[in-house]
């Protein structure tokens, strides 16, 4: 169990205890948090879950593989700490993560 | 007009294998989809990836699967209406009427709607402004290539569309390529073909950078790039093509009164009827308690809506359930010798 916070691009902050084994997007589309729309369910196949990581947090969480740099490529304002969030596996080492999420998803 | 027994919107495996299922109990179908090929999804997004959870399938890609559906229909005849949207929906009678943003009409009784998370549209560029100059100095597609000939054309992206037509359009104009990072998702060949083109100065490319503001005044003048590092670019150009995949949108769906929650359709589990009389939602779309959003839950609803058709098709004919390896009038249908 992790307590993840998630950050609107207008500043609503929402906080909520995500299960281990859930993915960031998971935590987010369960608990009815607005901006991830994750179309496709977490295939990494559309990159409607992006999320800018705090940079803090960027190097402690696994390191994307070559399809989700792929995709991040057709994500709406990419920067450089940008992450799919069903790509973001939840465990009690990201207790306090913070993830800022777009003011778009497309 | 074109008259069906049901109009099917999406070409994706629920669509197809509803398709199939509505065909071998004898009813016609036509299927309308945005894409301009058959397959939806698994042609569009993961045409390479495998799928390992289709019955009896212990493998298959998305293409292939996309092959085995479409082998699987060509028995029967029917007609596909590609680069279609269906914009407007309304009822007459017993029947529905059917628009797409081509003009293409329907009259049907039964409209299955299988259309994933919405049709597929080509993302576009996050700098507002570039919308005032769509269609006229900014695409996501190309239709006519001569239109930049001897013109400087700006394209942004890293995947084969973008390098295509960097590489194509190289030869009779000037082309900058611009992408936001170093490496490119596209065939290799094509880009060591950029990097050759970029050293012998047909090409100007632009890595690290992405768009930050389009300037014109009624004319596309210039454009300004940014890299990670705040340098910014102003770049002269005529034309901006961006090639950043598609999206998917529910678009025209969300206004036909049907009960729509997180861009899914509620249905019931026996007709996967919407709260609108004869018009169905299965796959991706649909949505009802226990719902799994697996290519083998589409093809059980469309197997069911596809029955639930047959009524509204035939009010005056008893369906009768049949198996296709004894029936004589399935085999008929499918064009086999029956023993």
């Amino acid at each position: 169990m992790a307590k993840i916070t998630y950050v609107t691009n207008d500043n609503q902050v929402h906080t909520v205890e995500v299960q281990n084994g859930l993915t960031v997007m998971e935590g987010a589309v369960q608990n009815d948090i607005p901006g991830i729309d994750a179309d496709c369910g977490g295939g990494m196949a559309c990159a409607t879950c992006h999320v800018y990581v705090k940079e803090n947090w960027f190097d402690k969480i696994a390191p994307k593989e070559d399809g989700e740099e792929d995709m991040l490529d057709m994500a709406f304002e990419p920067k450089k700490n940008s992450r799919l969030s069903c790509q973001i596996i939840v465990s009690d080492e990201l207790d306090g993560l913070t993830i800022n999420i777009p003011s778009k998803q497309s | 007009m074109n008259k069906t027994d049901a109009l099917i919107i999406g070409a994706g495996p629920t669509g197809l294998f509803t398709a199939h299922q509505l065909k071998l109990i004898g009813l016609d179908c036509e299927i309308v989809d945005n894409l301009d090929k058959i397959g939806g999804q698994c042609i569009e997004l993961y045409p390479d990836k495998p799928i390992y959870d289709i019955p009896a399938v212990p493998e298959c890609t998305g293409e292939e699967l996309t092959n085995n559906l479409i082998n699987q229909i060509k028995p029967f005849d029917i007609k596909f209406h590609l680069s279609e949207r269906v914009d407007e929906l309304r009822k007459e009678g017993n029947n529905w009427i059917v628009k797409t943003n081509n003009g293409t009409t329907f009259l049907t009784p039964n409209v299955i709607i299988a259309g994933g998370v919405g049709s597929f549209e080509p993302r576009k560029f996050p700098v507002k402004e570039c919308e005032k100059f769509e269609n006229k100095s900014v695409f996501y597609s190309i239709k006519d290539k001569n239109i930049f000939k001897d013109k400087i054309v700006t394209i942004f992206g890293g995947g084969d569309s973008a390098l295509d037509w960097a590489v194509e359009l190289s030869k009779n104009s000037k082309v900058n390529l611009v992408h936001r990072r170093d490496d490119f998702r596209g065939a290799q060949a094509t880009v060591d073909k950029i990097h050759e083109l970029s050293k012998e100065g047909k090409i100007n490319l632009f890595t690290k950078y992405q768009m930050t503001s389009i300037k014109g005044n009624g004319q596309l003048e210039s454009i300004e790039i940014k890299n990670d590092n705040k340098d910014i670019k102003n770049i002269k150009t005529d034309y901006v093509l961006g090639f950043f995949g598609l999206i998917m949108q529910l678009g025209p769906i969300a206004n036909w009164g049907l009960n729509i929650d997180k861009k899914t359709i509620e249905v019931d589990t026996e007709r996967f009827e919407t709260k609108q009389k004869g018009i169905y939602a299965v796959g991706d779309i649909c949505n009802y308690p226990g719902k799994l959003k697996l290519i083998l839950s589409g093809f059980h609803e469309g197997a069911l809506a596809a029955r639930a058709c047959f009524k509204l098709a035939r009010p005056n004919e008893k369906y009768r359930f049949e198996f296709t390896t004894s029936s004589k009038t399935i085999k008929n249908r499918l064009g086999v010798k029956s023993d």
